[in-house]
């Protein structure tokens, strides 16, 4: 089959592997019949994240039609189309149970900080993604969900990980009506925390970035108001002066560790990789934000530590919240927002990409070439 | 640690105050009380070992299932296995694992040649899509490269 290699930072290739097989009799072999390339896999591809072998096939969004089963999978069965979580969860364990999806304790044996993860690195459980033609996937009854036939296959891709990670990205700021919410990043899934927050009673919603055409479309798309931080001369006190020298009631981390707009954090974090990765967005999140209010993160950064000013988050009482999305969770509320015409999150996708062609896909959407909000891979075998 | 104080249910006040809705996660997470369970939860049937597989020490058993992809090989395998000895809490498991990360690149070079296959560095860094879509941004790359090349060149030529 196809699938995506991984060669080294900035090296992707796509080449023929070995079928997946079915090693736990709670697997399904799924064929892709989508793949998407997420901002996070940038991490990966930037060699930003530890433990990122040679040879590893990434993608952790995707849709697909089950081909075969193992023993023990009751609720799928061969045929089936379903958009499969980001997330690898068993359902039983503690963290599960309690709707912790993304926080699994029997899914990631190489560490203990953060769940399975499909096609993320070994650092989250060395499963070979989705950027192929078949992928296995695990705990096949509990993750997998039988995309709805009236529901358009770009819409489901997307509802793996960017519209739940959005959606809880704003969940997670506790947004209270009327409140005024600050979205750092304007990628996929800043661009749909900004939408999302109006569920939530947000009065005011405003996205900081530093790509035009981004920001462009983040202001169409979500509503919100968009401002370019290298426009700013400081964004911290401008977002200070625009919420009557207050600070926003939520600010939201959408960026994560690689981060632009502060010399020291860009130095220390993507140069000299003193830290994991620049910090710079969740800084100023945790700078802009009001006294007693929320932060929310949802900017994925690598281990072990980062530079933020932890003293402000005291000595403004301060609520920090993060979390991986917990996709199962979320997606009933998800399916029926969609279902109802509310959210359109196919509307991010402006590239549609053979599988064959993941080098261009990869460097057109690191480089942000070709006005690149979202890109899909297409493999030939759908 | 066990808690050893056996009486703190009766500590004036205990509990009282408690509300599930004030729980920080709230609502993301459905709080059970399980957690005071610990590891002590039904867990499917274990994923056989077919590979080499890497544990964290903060583990006390390895996970249901586990990914089969790309097991430890060679130098940056070493590296990793010795990695693994240590916490996530210490840089004595990320940094090497960092090392090995890139002296798996070479590793990954060398396995391309020994298998008869020639890498073709520029189409793996997508540059086709460079020339397309940002030919001028490409040409302002390549001055520079061969600008830098002749100072280079000069000054070593200079120095002879």
């Amino acid at each position: 089959m196809l699938a995506m290699n991984y060669r080294g930072p900035y090296r992707v290739r796509a080449e023929q592997r070995p079928m997946p097989e079915i090693l736990h009799p709670e697997d399904a072999i799924v064929r892709v019949t989508r793949t998407c390339i997420c901002g996070s896999d940038l991490h990966l591809y930037h060699g930003m994240v530890p433990d990122t072998r040679v040879g590893s096939t990434f993608g952790h969004e995707f849709t697909g039609v089950v081909e075969e089963v193992g023993p023990l999978v009751q609720k799928l069965k061969p045929g089936d189309h379903v958009l499969v979580p980001f997330n690898i969860a068993c359902g039983k364990c503690n963290f599960c149970k309690q709707g912790l999806y993304g926080n699994c304790h029997e899914s990631n044996n190489m560490a203990t900080a953060v769940g399975g993860i499909f096609g993320y690195s070994h650092t989250a459980g060395g499963f070979d993604g989705g950027q192929a033609e078949y992928v296995r996937v695990p705990y096949a009854d509990v993750g997998p969900t039988v995309i709805p036939p009236d529901m358009d296959p770009d819409d489901a891709v997307l509802l793996t990980d960017v519209v739940p990670t959005g959606y809880q990205a704003a969940e997670m700021g506790g947004i209270k009506e009327g409140d005024t919410v600050v979205v750092f990043g304007a990628g996929p899934i800043g661009i749909m925390a900004a939408r999302c927050a109006w569920f939530f009673g947000a009065s005011r919603v405003i996205i900081i970035d530093h790509i035009d055409y981004r920001l462009e479309f983040a202001k169409n798309y979500a509503k919100c108001e968009a401002y370019n931080f290298k426009s700013l001369e400081d964004p911290v006190v401008f977002l200070k002066k625009t919420t009557d020298w207050y600070g926003a009631d939520v600010c939201i981390d959408c960026v994560g560790c690689e981060a632009e707009g502060n010399t020291l954090q860009t130095f220390s974090g993507r140069v000299a990789l003193l830290q994991a990765g620049a910090a710079t967005a969740l800084q100023w999140a945790i700078n802009s934000v009001k006294k007693g209010g929320i932060v929310s993160v949802v900017g994925v950064y690598g281990p072990p530590f980062n530079l933020v000013p932890i003293g402000n988050i005291v000595n403004k009482g301060i609520t920090l919240r993060a979390n991986q999305a917990s996709v199962k969770r979320l997606l009933p509320k998800l399916i029926d927002h969609i279902q109802a015409g509310r959210l359109s999150p196919k509307e991010l996708i402006t590239h549609r990409i053979p599988l064959e062609e993941i080098s261009d896909a990869y460097h057109i959407f690191s480089s942000k070439l070709d006005n690149c909000i979202k890109t899909v891979l297409i493999p030939s075998t759908k | 640690m066990e808690n050893t104080l056996k009486g703190y249910k009766s500590i004036p006040g205990w509990g009282m105050d408690a509300d599930p809705a004030n729980e920080p996660t709230y609502p993301m997470k459905n709080y059970t009380g399980d957690d005071h369970n610990r590891i002590k939860y039904e867990r499917s049937e274990q994923q056989p070992f077919t590979v080499e597989l890497l544990q964290s020490i903060e583990r006390p058993r390895p996970t249901v299932v586990f990914g089969t992809s790309v097991p430890p090989s060679g130098l940056s395998g070493i590296i990793r296995r010795y990695a693994f000895k240590h916490s996530e809490d210490r840089y004595r498991h990320w940094i090497p694992l960092i090392l090995a990360d890139r002296i798996n690149v070479a590793e990954g070079l060398i396995d391309d040649l020994r298998a008869g296959h020639l890498p073709n560095l520029l189409a793996e860094r997508g540059w086709r899509s460079e020339l397309k879509y940002n030919s001028m941004g490409l040409a302002k790359k390549a001055f520079m490269a061969t600008l830098i090349t002749v100072v280079i060149w000069s000054c070593i030529r200079k120095h002879k």
